[in-house]
C-alpha cells in the first residue's frame, strides 16, 4: 500500500517535470530566476566589491569604464556592486514576505472555508476589509509608523498581501469539504485537525503554490516602490534604494542612464520571471481553471 | 433594480467606512505610543502644534472618549493641523490638491479605456495570432515595470533628450497672468508625461480584461446564432459581442482605483505634479502624521464609494446580479 502510494507520487513528479520543461513560459521564468539566485549567492565571489567604499569628487556619477563596469553612483560607489547586493535584498524580501502571506492566507482560508461559525465570518469580513483598502497607501502608512527597517518592510508586505490567498483558499476548501471522501473520512472518525492537514491542505496546495509565486512578484515590486518613496532601509542597498538615490540626485536629468536603468531592468526581469512561473504553474497544476 | 439590493450595498459600505475610521484611529494613536511622542520626535513640530494636538486628542481622557472626540471632529471636517504646512488645517491642505489629481487621473483613464478596449478587442478577435501575442506580452511587461521607473525613463527620453515636454510641475512659473488659451496649453504640455505614464499602467490591465471577457462572450450561443443569421464578422463583434463584454469593464475600472492611486503617488512624485499623491510623498518625507492620516482616510473612503457605485451600476445594467446575490 505504502509502496504504491510512493510510486504514484514519484510518477506525478516525473509527469510534472515533463510538462514543465515543455512549457516555454515556465522554462523562461525558471532560467531568469535561476540566474538571479546564482548572482545573489555567488555574485560577490566573481565580482568583489565594497559598498562602504565611497569615491572622491572625481569618481561621482562616472559612466561605465574598466574599473567600474556599470559606472558609479552619486556617492562614487560602484553601481554593479550595489546591483548584486540589491539582488539579495529583493530575493530576501520576496521570499520572507511571501512566506508570511502564504501561511496566514492558507491557515485563515482553510479555517474560514471548513468551519461555518462566527470566527470564520469575522475572518472573511477582515479579508474583505483588507481587499478594499488600497494597498500602497496602507503599506506606506504602516511602514511610516513602524519604522523603515528591512524586517518591518517584510512584515508590512506580508501582513497586507494575504487576503487574496485567503479568499482563493477558502473558495477551494468550501468545494473540497462537500466532496464524498471528506464525508467518508469523517464517518470513520478522523478528527478535524487530521482532515485539514492531511486531506484539505494537499488539495488546496497546488492553487496556493501558483498564487504564492504571483504574490512574490508583487512583494518585490512593493519593496521597490516603498524604498523609492523614501521608506526603504537605508542600511541596505536594494534596487529600490538605488532608484531612490538616483531620483534624488537627479540622475535622469543628468542623463546618467547607467545609474537608473540597471536596477529598473533587474526589477522588471525578476518580477517577470515570477509572473511567468506563476502563470505556467497555474496552467500545469490547475488545468481545469484555465480552459481558454 | 430592487431596493433591498441597493440598501444592502449601501449599509455594507457604511459599515466598511466605519471600520476604516476605527482602523485609522488605532493605527495612528495606539501603535507607536501617543501622538505627542511622535510630535516631540518631529523636528518640524512647533510648540503651538503640540499644544493643539494635546487639546484635540484629549490625551488626559480615557481612550473611548478620545475615540468619540476623534469621530466628532471628523464629522466637523476637522482633520487636525499639518506640521509641514505650518499651522494650516489638514482639510484645507488636502482640498487644494484634489483638482490636479482628478485632472491627471481623469485624462489618463479616458485614454487608457479607449486604447485598452481597442487592443483587447483586436487581440480577442485575432486570438493566437502575432498581434495577440504582442499585446499579451505588452500587458505582462507593463505590469512588471515599477510605475515610477517608467516615469524616470520617460523624463530621460522626452524631456532631457528630445526636449518635447517639461520635466515637472503643472505650470511654467510666471504664466499665472497669461490668457486662458496660453495657460491651458501650458498645463496640457506639463500633463502629457504624467498622463502617458499612468495610462501605460492601465492599458495593459484593461486590454487583458477586455480580451478574456470577449473570448468568453464569443463562445456564447447567441454569437453562434448571429453568425448563423449570416452577419459579417466585424458586425457580430461590434454589435453583439462588445456591448456584452463591456459589463466587466465597469467593475475592473472601479477595482483598479487602488492601482490608479498607487500609480498617482509614484507619478506625481516623479513629475512634481501638485496633487494628492505628491502631497502624500511630502507628508511621508517629513513624517507629517496628521496630514498622512487625512490623506489615507480620503483615499480609502473614495475607494469604498467607488466600489459601491460600481456595484450599483453593475446591478442596474445587468439584472442577473441581484437575483444571484
Amino acid at each position: 500500500m505504502k509502496n504504491s502510494e510512493h510510486e504514484i507520487v514519484y510518477k506525478g513528479y516525473k509527469e510534472f517535470f515533463n510538462i514543465f520543461i515543455h512549457n516555454k513560459m515556465a522554462v523562461a521564468g525558471a532560467v531568469i530566476l535561476g540566474v538571479f539566485i546564482t548572482v545573489a549567492l555567488m555574485g560577490s565571489l566573481v565580482y568583489p566589491f565594497d559598498l562602504q567604499e565611497f569615491g572622491t569628487a572625481g569618481d561621482v556619477m562616472n559612466p561605465p569604464d574598466r574599473s567600474h563596469l556599470l559606472g558609479t553612483d552619486d556617492m562614487g560607489r560602484d553601481v554593479l556592486g550595489n546591483l548584486i547586493a540589491g539582488t539579495r535584498v529583493s530575493l530576501l524580501v520576496g521570499l520572507l514576505s511571501t512566506l508570511i502571506s502564504m501561511i496566514l492566507g492558507t491557515v485563515l482560508g482553510i479555517y474560514a472555508g471548513y468551519y461555518d461559525n462566527i470566527i470564520s465570518t469575522i475572518i472573511m469580513q477582515v479579508t474583505n476589509f483588507f481587499l478594499v483598502i488600497p494597498w500602497l497607501p496602507l503599506m506606506l502608512v504602516l511602514t511610516a509608523i513602524l519604522g523603515t527597517s528591512i524586517w518591518n518592510i517584510i512584515f508590512v508586505i506580508g501582513m497586507t498581501s494575504w487576503p487574496g490567498t485567503a479568499r482563493i483558499v477558502r473558495a477551494q476548501t468550501l468545494s473540497i469539504r462537500e466532496r464524498p471522501f471528506i464525508e467518508r473520512i469523517t464517518a470513520i472518525g478522523a478528527d478535524t485537525g487530521h482532515i485539514m492537514v492531511k486531506h484539505i491542505l494537499p488539495n488546496v496546495f497546488p492553487l496556493v503554490f501558483a498564487n504564492t509565486i504571483l504574490v512574490s512578484a508583487e512583494a518585490i515590486l512593493s519593496e521597490t516602490t516603498l524604498s523609492f518613496l523614501g521608506l526603504g532601509d537605508v542600511s541596505r542597498s536594494s534596487w529600490g534604494m538605488m532608484l531612490h538615490y538616483a531620483f534624488e540626485s537627479g540622475a535622469a536629468s543628468l542623463g546618467a542612464y547607467w545609474y537608473f536603468l540597471p536596477p529598473g531592468i533587474c526589477v522588471v526581469l525578476l518580477v517577470l520571471s515570477f509572473t511567468f512561473l506563476g502563470y505556467a504553474l497555474d496552467e500545469i497544476l490547475n488545468p481545469k481553471l484555465k480552459r481558454r | 433594480m430592487n431596493k433591498q439590493y441597493v440598501l444592502k450595498k449601501i449599509i455594507y459600505s457604511l459599515i466598511t467606512i466605519f471600520a476604516v475610521l476605527v482602523f485609522n484611529y488605532f493605527l495612528f494613536r495606539i501603535m507607536p505610543g501617543n501622538p505627542l511622542q511622535i510630535l516631540m520626535r518631529n523636528p518640524n513640530a512647533s510648540a503651538e502644534a503640540i499644544e493643539k494636538t494635546r487639546e484635540m486628542f484629549g490625551l488626559d481622557k480615557p481612550s473611548y472618549i478620545q475615540f468619540f472626540i476623534y469621530i466628532k471632529s471628523l464629522f466637523q471636517g476637522d482633520l487636525g493641523t499639518s506640521f509641514l504646512y505650518k499651522g494650516q488645517p489638514v482639510a484645507q491642505v488636502i482640498g487644494n490638491r484634489i483638482l490636479p489629481t482628478l485632472l491627471m487621473i481623469g485624462a489618463a483613464e479616458i485614454l487608457a479605456i479607449i486604447v485598452g478596449i481597442f487592443i483587447g478587442v483586436i487581440s480577442a478577435w485575432k486570438r493566437g495570432t502575432k498581434i495577440d501575442i504582442v499585446s499579451l506580452s505588452f500587458s505582462l511587461i507593463s505590469y512588471a515595470m515599477p510605475t515610477f521607473w517608467i516615469g524616470i525613463v520617460f523624463v530621460t527620453i522626452f524631456s532631457v533628450n528630445l526636449r518635447i515636454f517639461p520635466t515637472s510641475g503643472m505650470m511654467t512659473p510666471g504664466l499665472s497672468y497669461a490668457d486662458v488659451i496660453e495657460k491651458s496649453s501650458d498645463v496640457i504640455k506639463h500633463m502629457a508625461l504624467p498622463v502617458l505614464t499612468m495610462s501605460l499602467l492601465l492599458i495593459g490591465q484593461y486590454a487583458l480584461v477586455m480580451r478574456s471577457t470577449l473570448v468568453d462572450v464569443l463562445t456564447e450561443d447567441y454569437i453562434t446564432t448571429a453568425y448563423a443569421k449570416g452577419f459579417k464578422d466585424d458586425y457580430v463583434i461590434k454589435k453583439h459581442a462588445v456591448p456584452n463584454a463591456m459589463l466587466p469593464m465597469i467593475t475592473i475600472i472601479a477595482i483598479n482605483l487602488g492601482l490608479v492611486i498607487a500609480g498617482a503617488i509614484q507619478i506625481e512624485t516623479i513629475f512634481s505634479w501638485p496633487g494628492i499623491g505628491r502631497l502624500m510623498y511630502d507628508a511621508i518625507k517629513s513624517r507629517d502624521y496628521p496630514l498622512l492620516q487625512g490623506i489615507f482616510l480620503l483615499i480609502t473612503i473614495s475607494v469604498i464609494v467607488a466600489n459601491l457605485l460600481a456595484d450599483l451600476t453593475y446591478g442596474y445594467l445587468d439584472p442577473r446580479v441581484k437575483s444571484r446575490s
